[in-house]
């Protein structure tokens, strides 16, 4: 770690040698004095933006920010509407053209009873077709303040309902679950982090700045919670929960339970960066300067390291999203009414199902997705996250 | 040495001691006890016990004492090795324990050596060829592999391998073995079974496994000594072996204290979805039916397994590192 980290980057002697800018940005003119002078988070972001893929995930997360804000925006069919009898329709596909024409349409599906199993059966009908509305009307939602029925894509006949990616066992909408599933499973996630970032740079923080006893028994706890297996923990935890909770309490608890093992990495990390920084010069000249405890860890400490706390923690969103995926899909997490990715894929859990309808796994590959997002993300941090290092 | 052995196996009583409380807290913990929902069961079938049968059943299981005499009892009880009643099954919780234990540790030590088998050659691999197909091939698996939830693996291969050969591959054992007795047979018939939950479990630890060992593999290679070999005319293969990846694997076994318990947790996972009667799904079952006794001896279980990991790894990197030894 580097040890003058951004204490004064002002003063850093060889700029160009220390960040390696891009070459046609080092020829620029005065890219020397623009690096010398840049501020830490600039510096990061320099960094930061040299990987593709990191980029490419930040632009992603931002969309992915907006379903988590309004879901129903990009929902077009209410999250719980059912008809049994447009139970399992598959995949509904999207297309753009028609007859050369741009025009937003999807393939007709046309369900006939096998008359041997009487099972449904769909089949794509060739000569019609749904038609699509871009920003079509469909149910009301609260925009803010504002009532509208405004959504992504509807179908264009009032009442006609489209599956996009297809249906499930009771004729739901998976594509609008899927929109409400990403905002449930990602906020759990997110909030989750933020409360074990929170937990981890307080305890790491006394832990690392008094020393001492203190020091010892947050290690010791620290340790103990290392050697806890995490998941049939969990599993009791989630278990312990009354059943007669409301969605959001369990919501609520589950984050809690998520964070309250989750915190011990972030928590060993800075107390170990507290411990190397604590005797700098810095440091001193501000308890000289007559600066209360709270405001050096605050003001001095905490942001020479923010950026790796940020980093940790991004990188700890999957393993969050994840615990939590499982333990609804076991049953113990999060359950109906709630939807995460987890109690979708309930739906797909045994193998005749999966055969018949496929699409039904696809609430997981879009947890895929967000996983690998988050930790491309955090990658790049983690390497952006120390623009002194080489 | 004998000194670090014996105190790291003196922290396992008062490890277990904290986890007892941890556990006994989490399985008195849901309002109701079995009875409650073993009423409800046999309401559901039809019968029904009154409120006197129910207390008397109470307190025939001691259900009715305070908490405290409750936890002394329990303990007091696993001490002597007694791990008390399923009310559930009505078999003692250790044999129905112990019958299961066997293959929950053979899942996670199959895949702990096989992640190991494939996490150190496609490490070394991509060290030595930084930049190469094969590395950017390692890479994106290992990304993938990280990404991709044990559970949801395995409903994809269990997928795959019904739609495309039409194998059902669920269960531990093949019918004819289901109830047997252990032997021979159905060892080798677990063996069968075992290899998809198997690689399920491995590919996530192994696709860490690799990350690290590329990385620490290419900090040593810039190293003045490998230029020093490389002088003395030393192949490129010999080098490679004999000084690096000995270094590089030594953090590698660090991780095996994390890696063991991950592998226990990650194996109830993937047994529930793949119904594997290992102690996972047991574990499920007790804990949705309030079971409590089996559900916390199992807990303790896990527990002591992912203690017994932990130790396991201080003491073989004591010993592939002489460093920590000596300290």
């Amino acid at each position: 770690m580097s040890e003058k980290n951004n204490s004064v980057p002002e003063e850093t002697k060889e700029p160009t040698a220390l960040v390696d800018l891009d070459l046609d940005e080092m020829i620029r003119s005065k890219s020397e004095e623009k690096v010398s002078v840049a501020s830490n988070w600039k510096l990061v972001w320099w960094r930061f933006r040299k990987n593709k893929l990191a980029v490419l995930s930040l632009i992603l997360l931002f969309f992915v920010l907006l379903i988590i804000m309004f879901p129903d925006f990009f929902a077009n069919q209410k999250s719980e509407e059912t008809n049994a009898r447009q139970a399992f329709v598959p995949i509904q596909k999207l297309h753009f053209f028609r007859d050369g024409k741009p025009d937003l349409w999807a393939d007709k599906m046309v369900g006939k009873r096998n008359p041997k199993t009487l099972a449904m059966e769909w089949v794509i009908d060739e000569e019609g077709y749904t038609d699509l509305k871009f920003l079509g009307k469909s149910f009301k939602w609260k925009f803010l303040f504002w009532e509208t029925n405004v959504h992504l894509i509807t179908s264009a006949n009032p009442g006609e309902r489209v599956f996009l990616l297809g249906s499930d066992r009771m004729g739901r909408d998976q594509y609008s679950r899927l929109m409400y599933a990403t905002r449930t499973s990602l906020t759990v996630g997110l909030v989750s982090v933020l409360l074990s970032v929170f937990l981890g740079v307080v305890l790491g923080g006394i832990s690392g700045y008094f020393g001492g006893a203190v020091d010892m028994v947050i290690q010791r706890l620290i340790e103990i919670l290392n050697s806890i297996p995490y998941v049939p923990i969990w599993m009791a935890m989630a278990a312990a929960l009354p059943r007669e909770w409301s969605a959001e309490q369990r919501f609520f608890a589950i984050t809690v339970i998520l964070s309250l093992l989750g915190w011990t990495t972030l928590g060993r990390e800075v107390r170990g960066k507290f411990m190397s920084i604590r005797e700098e010069d810095f440091v001193l000249a501000a308890e000289l300067i007559g600066c209360s405890k709270a405001r050096i860890i605050m003001k001095h400490m905490v942001p020479t390291f923010l950026s790796h706390i940020i980093a940790t923690g991004t990188l700890s969103i999957p393993a969050m999203i994840v615990n939590e995926t499982s333990l609804s899909f076991l049953g113990l997490g999060l359950r109906p009414p709630a939807i995460s990715y987890g109690v979708m894929l309930q739906e797909a859990q045994n193998v005749q199902t999966m055969a018949n309808a496929s699409w039904l796994m696809i609430p997981g590959l879009v947890l895929v997705i967000a996983v690998l997002m988050f930790n491309l993300i955090g990658d790049g941090l983690r390497d952006a996250a120390d623009p002194y290092s080489k | 040495m004998a000194s670090y052995i014996a105190k790291r196996i003196l922290v396992i009583p008062f490890l277990l001691f904290v986890f007892s409380i941890l556990i006994f807290v989490l399985i008195q913990a849901p309002p109701g006890d079995f009875m409650t929902t073993y009423s409800a069961i046999l309401a559901g079938s039809g019968s029904s016990l009154d409120a006197e049968q129910l207390d008397a059943m109470r307190v025939s299981y001691g259900l009715d004492q305070p908490l405290h005499i409750q936890y002394v009892r329990w303990i007091e009880k696993l001490l002597r090795g007694d791990m008390g009643l399923s009310l559930l099954y009505m078999l003692p919780n250790k044999q129905l324990i112990a019958e299961r234990l066997g293959p929950t540790v053979a899942l996670a030590l199959f895949s702990f050596i096989l992640s190991w088998l494939i996490a150190i050659p496609s490490g070394i691999y991509s060290a030595t060829h930084k930049n190469s197909f094969g590395d950017y091939f390692f890479m994106v698996l290992n990304y993938i592999g990280v990404a991709i939830p044990n559970f949801f693996l395995a409903l994809l291969l269990m997928w795959f391998f019904y739609v495309k050969f039409g194998w059902n591959l669920v269960g531990l054992f093949s019918p004819e073995f289901e109830a047997a007795p252990w032997s021979w047979a159905k060892f080798l018939d677990m063996l069968k079974h075992l290899w998809l939950p198997g690689i399920i479990l491995a590919l996530g630890g192994s696709a860490r496994l690799t990350r690290v060992m590329r990385a620490n593999l290419l900090d040593e290679m810039g190293k003045p000594y490998m230029v020093t070999g490389r002088a003395k005319g030393m192949s490129e293969w010999s080098l490679v072996m004999k000084y690096p990846v000995r270094l590089a694997i030594n953090p590698l076994v660090s991780t095996i204290g994390n890696y063991i318990p991950q592998l226990f947790s990650g194996s109830l996972i993937v047994a529930s979805v793949m119904n594997l009667q290992n102690i996972g799904p047991l574990l499920l079952q007790a804990l949705s039916m309030q079971d409590m006794y089996l559900s916390g001896s199992i807990l303790l279980v896990y527990c002591l397994l992912a203690i017994l990991g932990t130790i396991l790894s201080d003491l073989l990197l004591a010993w592939v590192d002489p460093r920590i030894r000596l300290e």
